[in-house]
């Protein structure tokens, strides 16, 4: 997805998707190292069994990473994600292709921001991981 | 409940965390974000950040245990999280940073019943602005 400013965005926008590369087991072990998240569901299958899991599960954080991707790719070097909230609506799992989707629901001219509403599907309808942006424009 | 609502209020101590260029770096990869502000300084300095920014979850990286809270951590999901942030994190930034339990409730949801714990950070440079604050619900189960 291209980076827009400001004045390129409009309320009711539908942004472009960005569709991750299925979530490894692999990344969830750098997910650990890299967040400081030792939890071991996210990483050692019998921990998440012994806890009625069906097997390891992503760091809700890595969902929420995503949105940031999301967020962070559209304000570009325009501006900045000065607001993320997310609500993680479903579990995400080793292979499970995440896509993000977003829409323009508010701009405000002083100062220069920018509201979306972004969330995480599966497939489509299936959504993982929901919440709202702020962008704060230069 | 399995935390006693008397928890809520109790204060982390004030922890200092030094912003690292290989953190960020670390987190951005393991993420498979290729924003070039997040790996690339010249290209950050180009747009007027004195280094490499930090990707919006990192302060998820900044992480300080609250005192007489205690629970087995294979049971926490993560409910909710929310970050707002005064100005970008970059690398080289010293923040001071405190957590905090602002809330504790129970509902019962289709996991049967679930004890919410709403914890909040705040970080703030050493001059005293804040940069960011972190708004997290766990769920034990």
């Amino acid at each position: 997805m291209e980076s827009r400013d400001w004045n390129q965005l409009e309320v009711g926008q539908e942004l472009e998707p960005l569709v991750k590369p299925a979530v490894e087991k692999v990344q969830l072990v750098k997910y650990a190292g890299a967040s400081g998240d030792f939890n071991l569901i996210h990483t050692d299958v019998e921990t998440a069994r012994k806890v009625g899991l069906p097997g390891v599960i992503a760091h809700g954080m890595l969902s929420m990473g995503f949105l940031a991707q999301y967020a962070g790719q559209l304000a570009g070097t325009y501006g900045f994600v000065s607001r993320l909230k997310v609500r993680f609506k479903e579990m995400v799992f080793p292979g499970d292709i995440l896509t993000c989707r977003g829409r323009v629901t508010a701009k405000e001219e002083h100062p220069r921001t920018v509201d979306l509403a972004i969330f995480a599907e599966r497939e489509p309808g299936k959504v993982v991981t929901v919440g709202e942006a702020t962008l704060t424009y230069y | 409940m399995l935390i006693d609502r008397s928890v809520i209020g109790s204060t982390s101590e004030t922890r200092v965390f030094e912003v690292e260029k290989g953190a960020i770096r670390a987190f951005a990869h393991a993420i498979g974000d290729e924003n070039p502000l997040y790996t690339d300084e010249d290209f950050a300095r180009q747009h007027g950040y004195k280094s490499i920014v930090a990707p919006p979850t990192f302060p998820t990286t900044f992480r300080i245990p609250i005192p007489n809270l205690t629970f087995e951590l294979s049971r926490v999901l993560h409910g909710e999280q929310e970050y707002s942030y005064n100005r970008p994190i970059v690398a080289g930034d010293v923040l001071r940073c405190e957590n905090k339990v602002i809330d504790v409730y129970e509902r019962t949801g289709k996991l049967g019943a679930m004890t919410f714990l709403v914890t909040e950070m705040r970080g703030w440079d050493l001059e005293g602005n804040p940069v960011f604050r972190g708004k997290s619900t766990a769920i034990l189960r």
